[in-house]
């Protein structure tokens, strides 16, 4: 028999026949990888997590003009920079005075399902206008107009040259809308009417250029502000910037939240090398006579440290591997938990915290396996 | 020469004279029980001769080697070499079976051999016990195990401490008549011992007193045999 196949055979067999103990050991092992583990996955996931979160508080880019206004194919172009599925929402805004009962309102025509991804805190009574000839308008224009859903309304758009010298309308194109939705932000969206880009068109009676473009991308801070210099630069009419106020408070809550899980998982690192250090001790103190046998039979301090070592380092393998995919599923009931959405195994994960548990266990065993070199046989063989 | 040489040998804690000037020989093939009271001194002449300590004064010879002048390093390495060590206490480690604790004794020696651990079993009568743990085995048993871990390596000295001090009538008896077929084939046997009976089994018997060396008796009916009640 290979000496290191009787290596082995000494180290499972002081593991396996000496459960009691050696659980302990591998229980603190085990807890604390399930943490790192856990811990990890949560780390590298919150930003993908807290930025579906985020996406809640509206768009966090816009387009607007570089010059004097742009359009849709511009906006395609820009968009061909975002990763499809970092993008969550398009929001092209084009806005005009309009005239209802012969007042002034500001109406804004948009693609709705764009603007309902960037503005999801919008509340809407009623429903979001689906069709032609169907609008929505703001809190504060309903109550103005006494508009309800379902009310008829005729807006008014004055062409350019159908004003007279004494401002009197020569000649107004008019539309006929339903009201299906009362807007209702509590902010200044409430003073607008809302209206397909194609009824504006029809409005109108011209093409449609774009005053701005409402996007809500799904990405890292770093990579948003990538992208945007990139559009600015690559396409011409378009200036993108970032919506600081979103943005900003996104990276911070990010940044704060991350040091949080780094700072607890250097702890919990702390805490299982203290545990494992305890139990190592205790381990060593119990195996003296063991020990000084050992010696006694002409085992040197090397032998010594590499069986306590192989012993120690097992237990971490054993213990990373259990605790890495016991934090997956710690990771996963947080995630669902806290946001609502599951998590894939990142099987990175598996040898990197087994590689942490062996080298946390290798440390901690160290000062425990040292005072067993100390031991001197012949004392602790009689029993003193 | 002879195999084992004591010079003078002191063993000093503090005020206290372990061992005192003690000389002695042993000759190869020879056995040797050393008896004493309790605080004669007799642990301490054990594990000077079995390398786990070292002497104050005087020279020991093991095979020519003075050892008192070792390194703690080479000790070892002469202990795993010459040495078989047999203990009151057997001292098996708990969670190997009976047969991992002989190899245990190859493993640090050379390269653990199963089937010669296996034959050593056998020698003391356990073949059949090889995969029971010492908690499975009776104190005879264990010593027995003990005794095939000494002999494993085929060592200068099998250094017996007080090796039936645990075992009953039967299995003491058991015990010495593995000695006297050890020493039949020539192995050199030292058995520190309280019991007369064991000693008087012995060749010659070396009496410790005060951490001196009191008195020499010589078994001039030596048979290797004990004689029974």
């Amino acid at each position: 028999m290979k000496k290191r196949k009787m290596y082995f055979r000494m180290i499972t067999a002081s593991l396996m026949r000496r459960r009691s103990r050696m659980l302990v050991a591998l229980l603190a092992i085990m807890i604390g990888a399930t943490i790192l583990s856990g811990l990890v996955t949560i780390y590298y996931d919150v930003p993908r997590q807290m930025g579906a979160q985020f996406r809640s508080y509206g768009a966090n880019m816009i387009f607007t003009a570089e010059d004097e206004d742009f359009t849709l194919a511009d906006v395609e172009q820009g968009l061909s920079y975002i990763r499809d599925d970092e993008l969550v929402g398009v929001a092209p805004y084009h806005y005009e005075s309009v005239r209802i009962h012969e007042r002034v309102v500001m109406a804004a025509a948009t693609e709705m399902e764009g603007a309902k991804k960037t503005s999801p805190f919008w509340a809407v009574s009623g429903r979001w206008p689906q069709a032609g000839g169907e609008i929505m308008v703001g809190a504060s224009v309903a109550e103005t107009f006494r508009l309800r859903e379902g009310d008829a309304v005729t807006v008014a758009y004055t062409p350019e040259g159908q004003l007279g010298d004494a401002e009197e309308v020569v000649w107004d194109n008019t539309l006929d809308f339903t009201v299906v939705g009362i807007l209702d932000t509590g902010g200044s969206e409430e003073d607008y009417v809302y209206m397909s880009l194609e009824d504006m068109q029809k409005l109108t009676d011209k093409d449609i250029s774009l005053d701005v473009c409402e996007l809500s991308v799904q990405t890292t801070s770093d990579r948003l502000s990538q992208y945007a210099e990139q559009i600015s630069e690559d396409v011409a009419g378009i200036h993108a910037r970032l919506v600081k106020r979103v943005t900003q408070s996104e990276t911070t809550v990010l940044s704060k939240l991350q040091a949080l899980v780094l700072l607890v998982t250097i702890v919990v690192l702390a805490l299982t090398m203290i545990c494992v250090a305890t139990t190592m001790t205790a381990v060593v103190a119990e195996r003296r006579k063991e020990i000084g046998l050992r010696k006694a039979l002409g085992a040197s301090d090397g032998s010594i440290i590499m069986e306590f070592m192989g012993e120690g380092l097992m237990l971490g393998g054993i213990g990373g591997i259990l605790g890495s995919v016991l934090g997956f599923v710690f990771a996963q009931a947080v995630s669902v938990s806290v946001f609502n959405s599951s998590i894939s195994f990142r099987f990175v994960l598996l040898p990197v915290t087994v590689i942490v548990s062996v080298i946390v266990t290798g440390i901690a065993c160290l000062m425990p396996i040292r005072s067993a070199t100390n031991v001197d046989p012949a004392l602790v063989l009689k029993g003193e | 020469m002879s195999l084992l040489e004591l010079k003078n040998v002191s063993k000093i804690y503090g005020d206290l004279h372990a061992l005192d000037h003690v000389s002695l020989k042993v000759e190869k093939g020879e056995w040797v029980a050393i008896m004493g009271p309790s605080g004669s001194g007799k642990s301490t002449m054990m594990n000077i001769i079995g390398c786990m300590d070292k002497p104050t004064e005087g020279e020991v010879l093991l095979d020519g080697v003075d050892i008192a002048k070792e390194s703690a390093k080479n000790l070892t390495t002469i202990r795993r070499d010459k040495i078989g060590l047999i203990f009151q206490q057997f001292h098996l480690v708990s969670y190997l079976t009976a047969l991992e604790n002989v190899m245990v004794a190859q493993y640090y020696h050379s390269v653990p051999d199963e089937k010669e651990a296996m034959e050593a079993l056998e020698r003391v009568g356990l073949a059949d016990r090889a995969r029971h743990l010492p908690s499975q085995l009776s104190g005879g048993e264990q010593q027995r195990v003990c005794v095939a871990r000494a002999l494993i390596n085929y060592p200068e000295i099998i250094l017996a401490d007080e090796p039936t001090g645990n075992l009953d009538e039967a299995n003491e008896e058991i015990v010495v008549e593995l000695f006297r077929k050890l020493h039949e084939e020539g192995t050199t046997l030292i058995v520190v011992t309280h019991d007369p009976e064991v000693a008087e089994v012995a060749q010659r018997t070396l009496v410790l007193r005060n951490g001196r060396l009191d008195h020499e008796r010589i078994n001039e009916n030596f048979t290797g045999h004990m004689k029974l009640n």
